[in-house]
């Protein structure tokens, strides 16, 4: 044996460490996958063995090979192994691996709860942190259900390590199980106001993250938020929470105008260009949803765009582009301000890098106007010519077409101009966006139809040298504008001058080495040409010309006719004999010219993109209705293919169509003519539009005759558009010294009109002239149509499920699952087992609320200059005496539980209202802190609400709490609570310490035992008045819950005292410290490292009127005797112009029933323990009780950690047990207001405190 | 919300993968050799943002990268991160690392001080973590 672990570890010694396998794979460079697969195969003997090192050395080397993209999901259970080793090192070598290769479809996983379960409760900070982060990678929706209560409880962690990370992996935890949100909020909530600052962070992050996906519900939070922004020093949180505030203010524009102050502030002040940029972001995100309106805030406006004007002159390309970006998105809603900016952004499109230029012509496209479009473009076709690269050029090509096409060539004021860029653009070689510029070309020889004849005569001129273009045709898109050329040309021959010259250019043999779908234009449109050729020539005296050019036609064309492409061919073929048949007609003298134009008559008219998606489906036509009955399932399947091909089929699909009857289609034609009359965009067969064709003088003003003088169109290669450049600025000039001397000669002018927009800049946009009519074919009927991209959220988003509302109040059923720790002992009673576990993140979640509600108190107190406001708050406060002081408890409970019940709509819209107060009300935030006065004097919670929930109806009450008696754990915590509020409040008044024990009133139901349930019960608290004075107040539950859920009873046995702070004062409370003299007995855990005396730091702070809880674990040695343990609290109170440090003493009392744990117990398991005879016998009697039987019991359940085993009549026996596993059996009899306990337990001075307690218990009542 | 963080070398051979969401190995090693594609081909002096049809995340996505010498470190972000914020996260995973990572990084052929950048002055803790036996 010893033998073979000598040979084991000897073994090892040569097995390969990462090490050695990242260098044997640097190494083995040629064959790298074969050397893989042998380490591979080691690793693989590797895993055999049984040594847990081996184990892990080899699933850390496949971590490694996961990442270099091998597939190591045959591993999965090894690394399970792993990852339960006890060594940390080697557990955190598993879970590194399970991060790396599990996910959801790992089967595995499923292995994994447990131990994952127990490491997130180790004792080492470590392994629970080790836990929490490879969770966070392989977290499936079941693991989360089943952790989420064991995370959640992690969140309030003494150590800041694990609340940082448990606050994190919360993250992933809702994606998976989005039930948990809502009970998790309320802590995640508290963790915003966290003394950690890394826990703090944690949590923002986590809220940012969900609010960005749904903002709306995190709009109730901004308050905080904005809190949190203005104290803050933490750039990593501010960035993160300013961003948030980015998120948050489209939906609510007030909120914009409350962060604009304190963001600018921020600018001004930050030294931090990461915080600076997001500052920036963020106002501009608020301007965005303020831009209507709001004059006052050009000065932000002005600021932001000096501040980016900043970012871009810096040196740093990573700044110059988050300064672009960002200019951008002010570009959309304020484009005058960074059309000031021309200079530094044209200067952007000269520098090296690409992605700046890409930036740059972003907002180029943005920042033309009319007057300065020629200018930006001339720029941009310098840059065209200077770029390197083909994917910068086509980037700077499309951009130029789309910013003069952008919103209907909207900023074009001369279309010569731009035909010529156009044409420019085609001497760019290699390019792939030839059908983008031939498309433009169309598109403006279309629309716009004063262009038409220089259109015309330019594309001629391409096709006469097409030759150029088509240098090396099938690499180069370019020779797509040939199709647009041959079209224009063909499609408007009257235009051309030389007609003739054009249409032996299109019929010229190299035609025929173009791409198929040109040559079919070509050929097509050769016919038009030839169409007005003849009609010119017939006109001439010459018959002879005309019949040379069908000669021509009849040479040329079959070419074509042997094209491989068969629409060629077609085409071809049909105009050969179109032709051939015109040359006989021709040979007889018989005129052709009017027929063969005939051909070709009508104007085509553009049709908008979407024109037929916008069809609306005719009424009475159900697209979705079955034209046939879908066969029935019952129908055998050779009857199947009958029923399909059924003759019915027509019959049945017929008059659905025909449906729409005569009178009905001839009103729906009316009713569109109609339409169609009104607007001006629809193009009309109608005289009108030829008319302002023909009434266009500007067609011949145009120097259309200078230019063609000046620049020998006949080369395509010069850069006539700058020309234009000239002439336009010439024009300009003219103009304006023309619109001085006669203002009136505008109208007329088409010039002067231009001057005047011009003159006007480019939001003037009346007076559009001729030369500029651009036809828009609108959507047809675009009633019926629907914003096409309205579904862009993705329906498997995993955050669209978490879209839920926080602020709601919990209910009943949401509570996290609670798994039951000690399945063997109590598979009864799981329920039971989970009311003590639950109770940890039960209660901050009450709290909260509570919170939540104390703020409104203070927001009330904020408006008492109304006095509307006071008046109302007066009635609270009698109501709420009434109830308080009038009444006994239970009817003043049931009301506020009603209340409760009855609250949800309420204190949403408290909430909602809330946040309206907050951002109507303008001052800054030190103010409502301020106003935070002590809740001490304020108006009782829960009669608050009674006040604002009017209708608590006599019998409402009794139904919800019959209800509530039947089960719910959450309402026990509910009552508790509220008892607990209103012993504060009794307390106020009183103003005396006394070891608390509630009033009447008695729980039941604890196992389940007890169901016939007649009477309601009243809440009870485990809460007592630890020590108050006029700063703070602390309460205490009575020291119960035992920590240690292993059922580790034999050592060190933990007490948790749960505290309660609540900050009476006006002050800030912060630095509080934790500290208690510790006896032999017990004494206070403290962490590592930290001396016996030291106090421990309360996690976090008290802002005016907020109570908290923390939690302080005690090692208790003997549990037999009650102890009472002194205790110090420091704090520094903190005002806004002083800070002093102040103490209280506490005393702590520890009573034997503390060290009880409910444990719930078989009936027969009792019998035995009681035969066993072990147990020492005790007794007491307590005379006068007089309270129902199940209250009795109830109350020892609940106040001394009993559970009901058996109940006969008035006779009930009990049993708990210690946290060091002694067994206190009872016996409960009741008679004529007396009752006898029998008690037995295996220690008996114990017992005997156990039963004194008992007896006091009910002696206070 | 990072998506995904790679380190790879000069020649795209991956030396730390990890993504946050889960992929497939063969995509995993796609995506790292689309980025890599993306990220050798620019120039030392240009900006550290990529942005672009990627493989995660779609239009929301972002690259944001360091050249250290034999070494690019990329981040895959989303748009609520900051880009300065997440430059200066790796600058300080690097420049903070513990000693012992610090002789791994030595080991990848890392420069022992990245060379100094001028963005923000955002404080970074890095806690070193206590050695564990």
């Amino acid at each position: 044996m010893a033998l073979k672990i000598v040979k084991g570890s000897i073994d090892r010694m040569f097995d390969k460490n990462l090490q050695d396998l990242v260098r044997g794979i640097r190494n083995h460079k040629e064959d790298e996958a074969k050397y893989i697969s042998t380490c591979i195969d080691e690793i693989k003997q590797e895993l055999k063995q049984d040594n847990i090192a081996v184990k892990a050395n080899a699933v850390c080397k496949l971590t490694y090979l996961q990442m270099l993209g091998y597939d190591v999901s045959w591993a999965a259970f090894n690394i399970v192994e792993v990852m339960s080793s006890s060594k940390f090192t080697y557990k955190r070598i598993g879970y590194l691996a399970a991060s790396q290769c599990f996910h959801e479809s790992t089967d595995v996983i499923m292995l994994t709860t447990n131990q994952i379960r127990k490491d997130l409760s180790s004792p080492n900070q470590y392994d629970t942190g080790v836990a929490l982060t490879g969770l966070s990678c392989f977290v499936t929706p079941d693991l989360a259900r089943d952790l989420a209560n064991d995370i959640m409880t992690l969140m309030s962690h003494t150590k800041p390590y694990i609340r940082k990370k448990a606050v994190l992996i919360m993250y992933k935890v809702f994606l998976k199980y989005p039930e948990s949100l809502r009970p998790a909020f309320p802590r995640l909530k508290e963790k915003l106001e966290d003394p950690d600052p890394g826990v703090q962070s944690a949590a923002v992050n986590v809220i940012c993250e969900l609010a960005r996906r749904n903002p709306k519900n995190y709009l109730s939070l901004a308050p905080l938020f904005f809190k949190l922004m203005t104290s803050s020093t933490n750039n990593w949180v501010l960035i993160k929470i300013i961003k948030l505030f980015g998120a948050l203010t489209p939906l609510e524009p007030r909120l914009g105008k409350k962060l604009i102050e304190p963001l600018t502030n921020l600018i001004h002040s930050t030294s931090a260009m990461s915080l600076l940029y997001e500052c920036v972001n963020t106002v501009i995100a608020v301007l965005i949803s303020l831009s209507s309106g709001m004059p006052n805030h050009s000065a932000s406006i002005q600021l932001c765009v000096q501040k980016l004007r900043i970012l871009i002159e810096d040196s740093d390309q990573n700044l110059k582009y988050l300064g672009l970006l960002a200019m951008s998105k002010i570009l959309k809603t304020h484009p005058k301000s960074v059309q000031s900016h021309k200079d530094l952004i044209l200067q952007c499109l000269d520098d090296k890098d690409e992605s700046i230029r890409l930036r740059a012509l972003d907002l180029l496209y943005g920042m033309v106007s009319k007057k300065n479009l020629m200018e930006i473009v001339k720029k941009l076709m310098l840059h065209v010519d200077k770029a390197e690269g083909t994917t910068y050029r086509d980037e700077l090509l499309t951009k130029i077409i789309d910013i003069c096409s952008q919103s209907n060539y909207q900023y074009i004021t001369n279309f010569e101009w731009y035909i010529s860029i156009l044409v420019e653009l085609t001497r760019l070689e290699g390019t792939r966006h030839g059908h983008l510029i031939a498309s433009q070309m169309l598109d403006v020889a279309i629309r716009v139809k004063a262009i038409r004849a220089f259109a015309v005569a330019q594309m001629a001129t391409l096709l006469d040298n097409a030759h150029l273009l088509t240098g090396n045709t099938q690499r180069n898109g370019i020779c797509e504008v040939l199709y647009a050329a041959a079209w224009i040309c063909g499609e408007f021959s009257e235009h051309l001058e030389n007609p003739m010259q054009t249409l032996e250019a299109m019929l010229r043999p190299k035609v025929a080495t173009l791409p198929g779908h040109i040559q079919a234009v070509y050929v097509q449109n050769a016919a038009k040409l030839f169409a007005t050729v003849l009609r010119s020539q017939e006109g001439n005296t010459e018959g002879t010309a005309a019949q040379e050019t069908s000669q021509l036609m009849i040479d040329r064309l079959p070419l074509f006719v042997q094209s491989a492409n068969l629409e060629v061919q077609e085409r071809a073929s049909c105009i050969l004999q179109l032709v051939k048949y015109i040359q006989k007609l021709q040979q007889k003298d018989v005129e052709v010219a009017e027929e063969v134009n005939a051909l070709f008559a009508g104007e085509l008219n553009p049709v908008a993109p979407k024109a037929q998606k916008k069809v609306p489906v005719p009424e009475g036509l159900d697209l979705d209705a079955w034209i046939n009955e879908p066969p029935s399932e019952s129908e055998s399947e050779d009857e199947k293919p009958k029923a399909i091909f059924a003759k019915e089929e027509p019959k049945h699909s017929r008059p659905r169509h025909t449906e729409v009857d005569e009178k009905e289609l001839a009103r729906r034609r009316e009713a569109r003519k109609q339409e169609q009359a009104n607007n001006p965009f629809y193009i009309k067969a109608s005289p009108s539009s030829q008319k302002v064709y023909q009434d266009a003088p500007g067609v011949e003003h145009i120097p259309v005759v200078q230019i063609d003088l000046s620049v020998p169109l006949k080369v395509p290669g010069l850069p006539m558009s700058d020309q234009y450049v000239k002439l336009e600025e010439e024009r300009r000039q003219k103009e304006r010294a023309e619109k001085k001397k006669k203002e009136k000669k505008k109208r007329k002018e088409k010039r002067s009109g231009r001057g005047k927009k011009h003159d006007s800049g480019p939001e003037s946009e009346e007076d559009i002239t001729p030369a500029h009519m651009v036809d828009i074919v609108t959507e047809e009927m675009p009633e019926n149509a629907l914003p096409s991209d309205d579904d862009d959220k993705d329906p498997n988003d995993p955050h669209k499920a978490l879209d839920i509302d926080l602020d709601k109040p919990l209910a009943d059923s949401e509570k996290l699952p609670v798994r039951s720790h000690r399945p063997t002992e109590a598979p009864k009673s799981p329920a039971e087992d989970g009311d003590t576990e639950s109770a940890a993140p039960q209660e901050p979640k009450k709290k909260s609320s509570k919170e939540k509600k104390e703020k409104k108190k203070d927001k009330e107190k904020d408006r008492k200059k109304s006095k509307e406001e006071k008046k109302k708050k007066k009635h609270k406060h009698e109501e709420g005496e009434d109830l308080l002081g009038g009444q006994p408890d239970e009817p003043a409970v049931q009301s506020e539980e009603t209340n409760e019940v009855a609250a949800p709509p309420t204190s949403t819209s408290a909430e909602v209202s809330d946040l309206d107060f907050w951002l109507s009300n303008a001052p800054v935030p030190s103010n409502s802190q301020e106003a935070a006065t002590v809740a001490a004097a304020a108006a009782p919670v829960p009669q608050e609400a009674s006040g604002t929930a009017p209708d608590s109806e006599p019998d409402e009450p009794k139904d919800t709490e019959t209800e509530e008696t039947k089960s719910s754990k959450h309402k026990k915590k509910k009552q508790k609570k509220e008892k607990e509020e209103k012993e504060k409040k009794k307390k106020k008044k009183h103003h005396h310490h006394h070891h608390h024990s509630d009033g009447g009133g008695d729980e039941s139901v604890q196992n389940g035992t007890v169901e016939e349930e007649e009477e309601p019960l009243p809440p009870m608290s485990n809460y007592c008045l630890l020590a108050e004075n006029s700063y703070i107040k602390m309460m205490m539950e009575d020291a119960d819950q035992v920590c240690d859920i292993q059922g580790n009873l034999q050592d060190g046995s933990q007490v948790v005292v749960s505290v309660i702070f609540e900050n009476k004062c006006d002050s800030f409370l912060k630095s509080m410290e934790f500290n208690v003299l510790d006896s032999l007995n017990s004494k206070l855990q403290r962490p590592e490292g930290a001396g016996p005396h030291d106090g421990l730091t309360v996690p976090f702070q008290l802002p005016p009127g907020v109570s908290n809880e923390a939690r302080f674990v005690f090692t208790v040695q003997s549990i037999v005797m009650p102890q009472k343990l002194k205790g110090t609290l420091t704090f520094i109170v903190k005002n806004e112009d002083s800070s002093t440090h102040e103490k209280l003493d506490f005393k702590l009392h520890f009573t034997c029933t503390s060290y009880l744990i409910t444990t719930p117990c078989y009936s027969d398991a009792f019998a035995k323990l009681l035969e066993s005879g072990d147990l020492k016998c005790s007794s007491v009697r307590l005379e006068g009780v007089n309270m129902p039987f199940h209250h009795l019991l109830a109350r020892i359940c609940f106040h001394h950690h009993f559970s009901v085993v058996e109940r006969i009549d008035s006779c009930a026996s009990m049993y708990s047990r210690s946290i060091q596993g002694h067994h206190v059996c009872l016996l409960v009899k009741t008679a004529d207001q007396t009752v006898s306990i029998d008690a037995k337990c295996d220690e008996p001075s114990l017992l005997g405190n156990v039963l004194d307690e008992i007896k006091q218990t009910f002696s206070q009542c | 919300m990072i998506k995904a963080i790679l380190i790879f070398n000069n020649h795209g051979k991956p030396r730390l993968s990890k993504f946050y969401e889960h992929y497939s190995e063969d995509t995993e090693q796609q995506i790292i050799r689309e980025t890599f594609h993306l990220v050798s081909k620019r120039d030392e002096n240009v900006c550290n943002f990529l942005e672009g049809g990627m493989l995660i995340g779609g239009s929301d996505n972002k690259l944001i990268y360091r050249h250290y010498a034999t070494l690019y470190f990329v981040f895959c972000v989303d748009s609520s991160e900051s880009e300065l914020g997440i430059l200066d996260l790796i600058q300080a995973g690097i420049a903070g690392a513990p000693a012992r990572a610090v002789s791994a990084v030595k080991n990848m052929n890392l420069p022992e001080m990245p060379r100094n950048i001028n963005i923000g002055d955002i404080s970074i803790k890095v806690p070193n973590l206590p050695s564990f036996k």
